[in-house]
């Protein structure tokens, strides 16, 4: 009797987590799904009024935005981890590291934007060719240092549930330390390092606040780094405050797509990571 | 070959704590040599102070001499050199969980760089022959993962790494204690052929097993060496009264 209460309460709470993730995604199909078409995919915005046009700018864009912003917060966040896990364990810096780190995760990231503005957007550095002005590199540093503290924590765990004897084993085929961290321990914990990099992916993907005063957002096609660049949210932003019939419906169909990318990207990672002949090993 | 093992007033401590003192020992060479006690006398802390495992735990800490063939370990040398001369076997079978079979046993050249493929295949062949596991596994070689193999063939795949280096010393920490008695008898006759080429010292619980693999046996107690002689008259005539109560089960 009591263990079917349990296994009810269980399944109750299941739900619970479920519901709001299936209702978020059934509503977004009924809104987004019928904007969606091949135009959205290949054009960009049209002006108001005129019927059609879509996001593809925005998806490139974002693209574009992420990619840099993993290039700056993964290697950061996993070597920032990694000297957490095993060359400064116990040190003070360590614990002033971590500390940081716990910290820049709670900054909202409306501040990380308008701190990203206040030194690399607005003042011009005379060696960091991108500063002084709205750019895709200003905002893929912003969502790159929002990414740190996740990946950074992460990895910490990660290296430190890598079991004891495993390290051992290295050390004892007379291997040097700084090889083993490398090659053994790090690529041991590698399927949870690689689940903290995509939370932290997920999580900046949709983030809007911190673009609004970087990368700024661009009507037209841009590839360039050195100049402003649309993103997914901050279209949705600007669309969905619109009074336009036509680009609200476009913001509902770039929600379902940032969505369903995310969602792509994330389960590619997974699966690229996890083929191969050691995927029950871990 | 295996050379022998020199070992000269070896103290060794954990923190405050002095877990060996003042150890006095000729390990034979392409002998082996087996280290038995009650649990927490040292035998562990001293076979890892012949690797300089035991400076590894940061309030690890050595005094004495140790020479293995005509090398100082503790001065002549950096530690992770002695390491690939000395292998080390542990308690628990520790493959390298995301390497295959083929990749655990050659790990210990390849990370230290060196990377020749057709001599690599051959020392993963050879070491896995001479571990016995060979016939088990030369199918699944690339195939399989280290940890998908049973227990006893894990210990093994660990004394195959072990020897890939090409070691002149095989430490063995009980490394049959976490294994059946099938695989424990394995292990058993590899030792037997292993110590025509290799010096061996293993730690063991196991009194039968000390007399069916050493030559030579010491005792340990409280961090003291008590008696070390000839297997046989360890476990038939012990000269001292502590190493009798001991073997034949008054305490311990």
């Amino acid at each position: 009797m009591t263990d079917q209460c349990v296994t009810g309460l269980a399944i109750l709470a299941t739900v619970l987590v479920i519901a709001p993730l299936a209702a978020i995604f059934i509503y977004l199909l009924y809104k987004g799904a019928s904007s969606l078409n091949v135009a959205f995919f290949t054009q960009i915005p049209k002006p108001p009024g005129e019927p059609g046009g879509g996001m593809a700018n925005a998806i490139l864009g974002s693209g574009i935005l992420l990619l840099l912003a993993s290039a700056i917060g993964v290697p950061m966040g996993i070597g920032g981890g990694v000297f957490l896990a095993e060359f400064g364990r116990g040190t003070k810096l360590a614990n002033g590291v971590r500390f940081t780190a716990d910290v820049l995760n709670g900054v909202p990231s409306i501040v990380m934007g308008i701190t990203a503005y206040a030194l690399i957007v607005q003042p011009k550095i005379p060696w960091l060719p991108f500063t002084g002005h709205f750019s895709a590199l200003s905002g893929g540093v912003a969502l790159g240092i929002m990414m740190i503290p996740t990946v950074c924590r992460t990895t910490e765990e990660m290296l430190l549930m890598v079991p004891h004897a495993v390290r051992e084993a290295a050390l004892g085929l007379g291997v040097p330390n700084w090889r083993s961290v490398l090659s053994i321990t790090l690529k041991t914990a590698s399927p949870g390092i690689i689940t903290g990099c995509m939370l932290a992916f997920a999580r900046v993907a949709g983030e809007t606040a911190p673009l609004l005063f970087t990368a700024l957002g661009n009507q037209f096609w841009s590839t360039s780094l050195n100049q402003p660049i649309e993103a997914l949210p901050l279209q949705i932003y600007v669309f969905a405050l619109s009074p336009y019939d036509d680009w609200r419906r476009l913001a509902w169909a770039g929600s379902l797509v940032l969505i369903v990318l995310i969602v792509l990207a994330v389960g590619l990672v997974r699966y690229v990571t996890s083929r191969g002949v050691l995927k029950g090993a871990s | 070959m295996g050379v022998g093992i020199e070992v000269t007033n070896l103290n060794a401590w954990y923190g405050t704590n002095h877990t060996l003192q003042d150890i006095n020992l000729h390990i034979p060479a392409n002998h082996a040599t087996a280290l038995i006690g009650p649990s927490g006398c040292g035998k562990s802390t001293f076979v890892r102070c012949l690797n300089r495992m035991h400076e590894t735990n940061p309030v690890g800490r050595v005094t004495g001499t140790v020479k293995i063939g005509d090398l100082d370990i503790y001065k002549d040398v950096k530690p992770v050199q002695i390491r690939r001369r000395v292998g080390m076997v542990f308690q628990r079978p520790n493959p390298f969980p995301t390497m295959s079979i083929y990749d655990n046993v050659a790990a210990g050249l390849k990370l230290n760089g060196y990377n020749n493929k057709r001599d690599l295949d051959e020392i993963v062949e050879k070491s896995l022959k001479n571990s016995a596991l060979w016939d088990e596994v030369k199918d699944d070689l690339r195939k399989k993962s280290g940890a998908s193999l049973s227990g006893g063939q894990q210990q093994r795949l660990c004394i195959a790494r072990a020897l890939a280096v090409d070691p002149e010393v095989l430490l063995m920490d009980e490394p049959a204690s976490a294994l059946d008695p099938v695989s424990t008898s394995k292990i058993e006759d590899l030792i037997f052929q292993l110590k025509s080429q290799y010096t061996i010292v293993i730690v063991t619980h196991n009194m039968q097993q000390a007399a069916r693999v050493a030559e030579k046996t010491g005792f340990f107690l409280n961090g003291r060496m008590v008696e070390f002689d000839a297997t046989h008259k360890i476990f038939t005539n012990p000269s001292d009264k502590r190493t009798e109560d001991y073997i034949t089960g008054r305490f311990g």
